[in-house]
């Protein structure tokens, strides 16, 4: 037998590993070529010769546009200028892109530029407009009077030291403490009849539903003025206001109600209903827990809407500068209303009470809002840690119970049961 | 084998009298709900009948508004109520489609959720609070691009302004505020973060199978959305346009702040001075006769009807295209 060294296959320029010493009689493995270094992948979306095609387009709309509007053209105004040079820009970056890429590239980059600076133009305009409110209100909000008196001290001329929203908070607290008395036993009744009962009547109950967010403020205001003050004959209060809210509010809790309970899963309930359980008990004991953060949310969701409606109270409660604690006569104004009230005199002190007002406002529906949203991250079942924990000591509990119960009964090895804590 | 102490159980659908007693209070929940919408439409059209039994047709024809005179009708409001909800929509449509895109394609997931929470927010963002803004800090701005457009465009009946004199240059700008094309911006505002979570919600809920597919196939991102994104989001597209044309045919508060009221037709949406259904009811309940209270009752009916048939065939189209999200994944 001849001995063979290992060889090299034909036209494998390589380095090679260097055999030592011949390698043994036997099967010999080619050497393992090492190849030069695989250099990383650039997986990265965004390309220098991008950055530079976009800063290029905006450096020379931004010239261009001032050439026009400062020396050529007698073009004026801020508003002008932005839009052009935005159209400046976008025709620009299409054609230096087009000096590297291909046409449906090109439509892509556009697309893209155009699509993400719609959506930057939208949320920067909603923040504006929330800043704006905010940043007005800083004359008004300072002052601690403002929370502490209502305006029936305050004359025209008074200066912001003198006078507040407190007839407004108070009344915007009983209206909305109203509304929720009625609206959350009705709408989460409602939510479980959409789902626990289904059939011809839930359907058309459904999308009347749907019809009624549509109602507009106003008419709701007007429905509640035609009956319940011109029919019934009731005072213009505090409560008539919060059953215009309430037709307000209902709908908006019932959809999102109703999309969480839909959520729960089907297993849970079978399981209630294959332990014999009744359909109420189903409904108390396993649906409402399961889908507890989601009502939560639906009904601080439907809050944070029925707090900000204006007109309803408009109609219904009427606008009084004194405070008023009682909801079931005389005009009781709320947060919204006298933001709109005072803003529509001429004097700068009740405007800047009334941005204060709105500021307020504002900053109540930002709180309800960021309660809903801490409650209501999770579906249906998913608990937090807390709830988890005490899920799981309720088990605990439970399995020592079980455990000295049994020998009572029978001496039994088996485990005690214990609960899944999932 | 069963125990012989173990007999087949009766099977029934009777769960007992708890079970029919809570079955009937959800029954009446369902009922309250359902008796309450009836309610509004019935009172409405109750108490409007008087106003609609002395105006006759010529409620929908007349443009005047004084019940005490019996001259009174809708149609100057009308027109002015659908003109400032079209420039909402022309305005919202864009920027919601912009946002949705934007949210559903381009942002980066860390943010994605943030930006949800933001646009969810805007929609709950007080109706007064867009209102102040418009009065106090858009209006003065917007008058530079009202000037523009009259005076290039003038010649388009709908931007035409009556009074305005663009050699002028020391003309005074109020022909230009309190019109629809304010009124119609701000309320845009309001109702684009509705229109933009609907398509969020159908642009999200594209099959990520034929998403893949496209890009498979070779397309890029932008091809990829108009190839399924979409056509998929199509249904949720129109209907959620539709969502924030009801909104807009209701708004009150805001456009009342803005407008200054004038109740003849007036199709110049620069030009200063328009009406809203609306707005006439805010304004006008306080000092209403019986009549005028009738005729604000018949005005309401008008604009629920109008809302109610928007706001039908918007939800019967976002349904139709969510039915059909679940025929592929």
């Amino acid at each position: 037998m001849t001995v063979t060294t290992a060889q090299s296959p034909p036209g494998d320029q390589g380095p090679q590993t260097s055999l030592g010493k011949p390698s043994a009689p036997g099967t010999t493995l080619p050497a393992r070529r090492k190849t030069r270094t695989e250099s990383r992948r650039n997986l990265a979306t965004l390309r220098a010769t991008d950055v530079y095609a976009m800063l290029g387009a905006g450096a020379a709309a931004l010239c261009t546009t001032w050439l026009m509007f400062d020396r050529m053209l007698p073009f004026n105004g801020a508003l002008g200028f932005v839009v052009i040079a935005y159209l400046l820009f976008i025709g620009l970056y299409a054609l230096l892109v087009s000096f590297d890429e291909d046409g449906p590239a090109v439509r892509d980059r556009v697309a893209a530029a155009i699509v993400q600076s719609l959506g930057i133009v939208m949320l920067a305009v909603l923040a504006f407009v929330v800043v704006y409110t905010l940043w007005e209100g800083r004359d008004a909000l300072p002052h601690l009077n403002f929370y502490t008196e209502s305006m029936a001290d305050a004359g025209p001329v008074e200066p912001l030291s003198v006078g507040g929203i407190l007839h407004a908070i108070v009344g915007t607290l009983w209206q909305i403490s109203i509304a929720l008395l009625i609206c959350i036993p009705a709408g989460l009744v409602c939510a479980v009849f959409l789902n626990e009962v289904p059939g011809a009547f839930s359907r058309f109950v459904r999308t009347m539903v749907e019809a009624m967010t549509a109602l507009p403020s106003i008419v709701a205001g007007l429905f509640i003025y035609a009956t319940f003050i011109l029919a019934l004959g009731f005072d213009r209060s505090g409560l008539a206001a919060a059953l215009a809210i309430c037709v307000m509010m209902l709908p908006i809790i019932i959809r999102a109600a109703d999309v969480v309970i839909r959520l729960v899963p089907g297993t849970l309930r079978e399981a209630s209903y294959a332990l014999g359980t009744s359909r109420w008990r189903t409904v108390w004991h396993v649906v409402l827990p399961t889908s507890r953060s989601g009502l939560t949310t639906a009904i601080i969701l439907g809050t944070a809407r029925g707090v900000g409606e204006t007109s309803p109270v408009l109609l219904t409660a009427g606008y009084t500068a004194e405070l008023n604690a009682n909801p079931l006569h005389d005009p009781m104004v709320s947060l919204p209303l006298a933001a709109f009230e005072l803003v529509k005199s001429p004097e700068p002190t009740y405007i800047a009470r009334g941005f204060g007002t709105a500021a307020v406002l504002l900053m109540l529906v930002l709180v309800l809002f960021v309660i809903a949203r801490v409650l209501g991250g999770r579906g249906p079942g998913q608990l937090t840690r807390r709830q988890e924990h005490r899920r799981v000591k309720a088990s605990r509990r439970d399995a020592k119970r079980f455990a000295a119960k049994a020998p009572a009964d029978q001496p039994s090895d088996r485990p005690a049961p214990t609960r899944s804590t999932s | 084998m069963a125990p012989a102490d173990d007999p087949p159980r009766r099977l029934h659908a009777d769960m007992g009298v708890p079970d029919r007693v809570f079955r009937g209070v959800l029954r009446g929940g369902g009922a309250l709900v359902l008796a309450i919408m009836l309610l509004v439409g019935g009172f409405l059209t109750y108490r409007a009948w008087q106003a609609l039994s002395v105006a006759k047709w010529g409620f929908v024809t007349t443009e005047t508004w004084e019940p005490d005179g019996g001259e009174f009708g809708i149609s100057a409001v009308l027109v002015g109520t659908i003109l400032i909800a079209l420039v909402a929509i022309v305005f919202a449509v864009p920027l919601a489609l912009g946002t949705a895109l934007y949210i559903s394609e381009y942002a980066p997931p860390r943010i994605k959720q943030t930006l949800i929470s933001i646009v969810d927010l805007m929609a709950a963002v007080p109706s007064v609070v867009y209102g102040l803004w418009g009065l106090f800090f858009f209006q003065g701005h917007v008058v530079t691009l009202s000037r523009w457009i009259s005076t290039y465009f003038g010649w388009i009946p709908l931007f035409k302004v009556d009074g305005a004199d663009p050699g002028d240059p020391l003309a005074t700008a109020t022909v230009y505020t309190s019109g629809s094309f304010i009124a119609g911006m701000v309320v845009s505002l309001m109702v684009a973060p509705i229109i933009c979570s609907v398509m969020r919600e159908v642009f999200s809920q594209a099959p990520v199978g034929e998403r893949e597919g496209a890009y498979a196939l070779g397309a890029n991102r932008w091809g990829m959305i108009r190839s399924v994104v979409l056509p998929f989001g199509k249904g949720g597209m129109i209907g959620g346009t539709m969502l924030g044309l009801g909104r807009a045919l209701g708004e009150t508060i805001a456009v009342y702040l803005i407008i200054s009221p004038v109740f003849v037709i007036q199709p110049h949406i620069l030009q200063n001075g328009t009406s809203s259904v609306s707005s006439l009811i805010a304004l006008r309940y306080g000092e209403a006769s019986e009549i005028g209270m009738s005729a604000l009752m018949a005005a309401g009916l008008a604009l629920f009807l109008m809302t109610l048939v928007v706001n039908f065939v918007a939800s019967s189209i976002v349904a139709r295209s969510r039915s059909g999200a679940a025929s592929d994944s």
